[in-house]
């Protein structure tokens, strides 16, 4: 008989695997006894588990292979493409104005923004002049959309984390707003409602007004948001301390919009590089410095007040006049190479053109937000619960076809 | 915003060569022997560089240059020029308040040195780049195709690659819709389609 304690098989086991995941994924085990040794009954083995592509919360065809010790996330990876169409390969097929129904498809709760951002590229090749009016209006556009893209957002996260009440909320303003764009343009979704070198159509006679009541109410019905969920116990316990990124990290994974800003970046390109009337307009960038995932929701719903301002301002100043400047009939841009890019709601949305000179695109990237956002997922995902993985993929705020393309 | 510009004769947008430009020289200066070429449209940098200092070039001009934040790497398909491959960089400065665009030319099959160790942002977008034009990056972490699956054969963006999709032996119901997407066999259009 010895002194030194005899380990059994599962117990050599136990301990060679905690040494091999030690080394792994950087995280020593605790100590035994100590306060931090995890007591679940599955702490003792890690397994894979796979999330989506068809799980409510994924928002889309997202699919996640996650590798989970008890409920903690090792490690997230996600898998993506589930939803690629090929839309740069398309661009390259058709002439410059039909690329525009295409750009509808990507981020397809934010198609204005999309319109936009191709739109203002080929303007920025062509370098042509916008009429203010129709500057005036496509910034109308943009903060609806953006408007209706956030309050997307803030009742499908809501739900992933249990708060119902907000989406009925949230998707009665958007319902609204959706009206707006339909009366617009004939669509909700799927807009289509710019062209190069201004807008299809002028506003329709009573739109402005309308809008104007809606205007004038959207701040007490963000208040009513606030009141379901700002202070809410249960929101604060599933989203303060979830998902932290500092300001840096943020930047070196190329993290624009919300999730930037919620960093304490006080990035937006709106003002940084002003496109369109943004330079005359006054609006404030919100930013909050914890970094987590209830600073992002602040972030965003400061963004919806202050979109709100902007439309306020630009019904202001409304006046007469053309919509669409002087666009060449073929429009056939010289042979050079461009990027613009605008704020759209999820962050930086840029287009790269290459064009040979023809009248139809050479080469047109598009840099989506979600996916380079999306990138950083399983960095923010390491070491939470996945109950929290449904908060997180709500906060960086993907949409698949955008991110698939 | 437009009103307040003097009416001017329309003036066409040209190219200009940019080697003079602040960032471009100091480029030059201290990475010798890699600058190509520069030119300067629209107010946008482009600066050509040999394809094996891209990754010298890239953390030259975040660490000396403060570009800090990639915003996007992809790549154009020349077709018939030699080398058939432009990479193409998007890197910002937030202190600048400026973008510049990295080129370098790279040939079928050659290797271009990864920069996703020194910008975390650009490890999908090359993985992208690899799964969309079958450029490899070498040094990549994790090199694996994106939007499409493994196994899939082709790159998508190449300009030889067709439009109407290759067989894949995905499909369920080849007869009536071919393999590799595309209109149905009974659409008339079908054959317009390439």
């Amino acid at each position: 008989m010895t002194d030194t304690p005899r380990l059994t098989q599962a117990e050599k086991d136990e301990a060679e695997y905690f040494a091999r995941r030690a080394t792994e994924s950087g995280v020593p085990r605790p100590a035994a006894g100590s306060p931090e040794e995890p007591k679940t009954l599955f702490d003792v083995q890690e397994m894979e588990l796979n999330f989506g592509p068809q799980h409510p919360s994924t928002h889309g065809v997202l699919r996640l292979v996650l590798k989970v010790d008890g409920e903690r996330i090792v490690e997230a990876k996600p898998d993506i493409g589930y939803l690629h169409r090929g839309t740069e390969k398309l661009f390259e097929t058709e002439t410059y104005p039909m690329g525009i129904p295409h750009t509808d498809r990507l981020d397809y709760i934010a198609a204005a923004t999309n319109n936009h951002a191709f739109c203002l590229t080929v303007e920025k090749l062509l370098d042509l002049e916008i009429p203010r009016r129709a500057q005036l209006i496509r910034v109308i556009l943009d903060e609806l959309q953006r408007l209706s893209s956030h309050l997307v957002w803030l009742g499908t996260s809501g739900i992933d984390l249990g708060a119902v009440t907000p989406f009925w909320y949230a998707f009665r303003e958007r319902e609204q707003i959706l009206d707006f764009f339909e009366e617009y343009c004939g669509a909700r979704l799927t807009l289509n409602c710019m062209r190069i070198g201004g807008l299809p159509f002028d506003l329709p006679a009573g739109w402005t007004e309308r809008l104007s009541e809606l205007v004038d109410d959207l701040p007490a019905r963000i208040d009513d948001y606030e009141q379901l969920l700002t202070e809410n116990r249960i929101w604060k316990n599933r989203t303060v301390g979830v998902g932290v990124i500092s300001g840096e990290e943020c930047i070196a994974w190329g993290l624009t919009g919300p999730i930037l800003r919620g960093s304490g970046v006080e990035w937006d390109l709106r003002r940084a590089q002003p496109y369109e009337c943004y330079e005359e307009l006054d609006f404030a960038i919100p930013t909050r410095q914890g970094g987590d995932t209830y600073d992002r929701y602040i972030v965003r719903v400061q963004e919806m007040r202050q979109s709100v301002r902007i439309l306020a301002q630009c019904l202001a100043k409304l006046e007469a006049g053309e919509i669409r400047g002087k666009v060449p009939r073929v429009i056939k841009p010289p042979a050079e190479e461009i990027y613009a890019s605008i704020e759209a709601p999820k962050g930086e949305l840029g287009f790269y053109c290459v064009s040979n000179g023809s009248n139809r695109p050479y080469r047109m990237h598009c840099r989506p937000p979600s996916f380079i956002n999306l990138q950083v997922l399983p960095r923010l995902a390491k070491g939470h619960f996945v109950s929290d993985l449904v908060a997180l993929i709500g906060t960086v705020d993907i949409v698949l076809g955008e991110v698939d393309r | 915003m437009t009103e307040e510009k003097p009416k001017e004769a329309p003036k066409k947008l040209e190219a200009t060569d940019a080697s003079e430009h602040p960032w471009v020289r100091a480029i030059r200066a201290s990475l010798p022997d890699t600058v190509l070429s520069a030119k300067e449209f629209a107010g946008q940098v482009t600066v050509t560089v040999a394809r094996e200092a891209i990754a010298r070039v890239a953390r030259h001009l975040k660490e000396a240059e403060d570009f800090k934040y990639c915003v996007d790497v992809t790549a154009v398909d020349w077709k018939t020029r030699q080398p058939r491959f432009d990479v193409v960089y998007h890197f910002y400065s937030f202190s600048k308040n400026g973008r510049i665009r990295i080129k370098c030319p790279a040939g079928e099959g050659e290797e271009v040195p990864s920069i996703a160790t020194i910008f975390l942002a650009a490890n999908w977008c090359e993985r992208e780049t690899w799964d969309m034009f079958g450029i490899r990056f070498s040094g990549h972490p994790d090199l694996r195709r994106i939007l499409t699956w493994e196994g899939f054969e082709g790159h998508p963006l190449r300009k030889d690659f067709p439009l109407e999709g290759i067989t894949t032996g995905a499909a369920v119901y080849p007869e009536e819709w071919p393999e590799g997407g595309g209109p149905a066999a009974s659409d008339p259009n079908r054959k317009a389609v390439s």
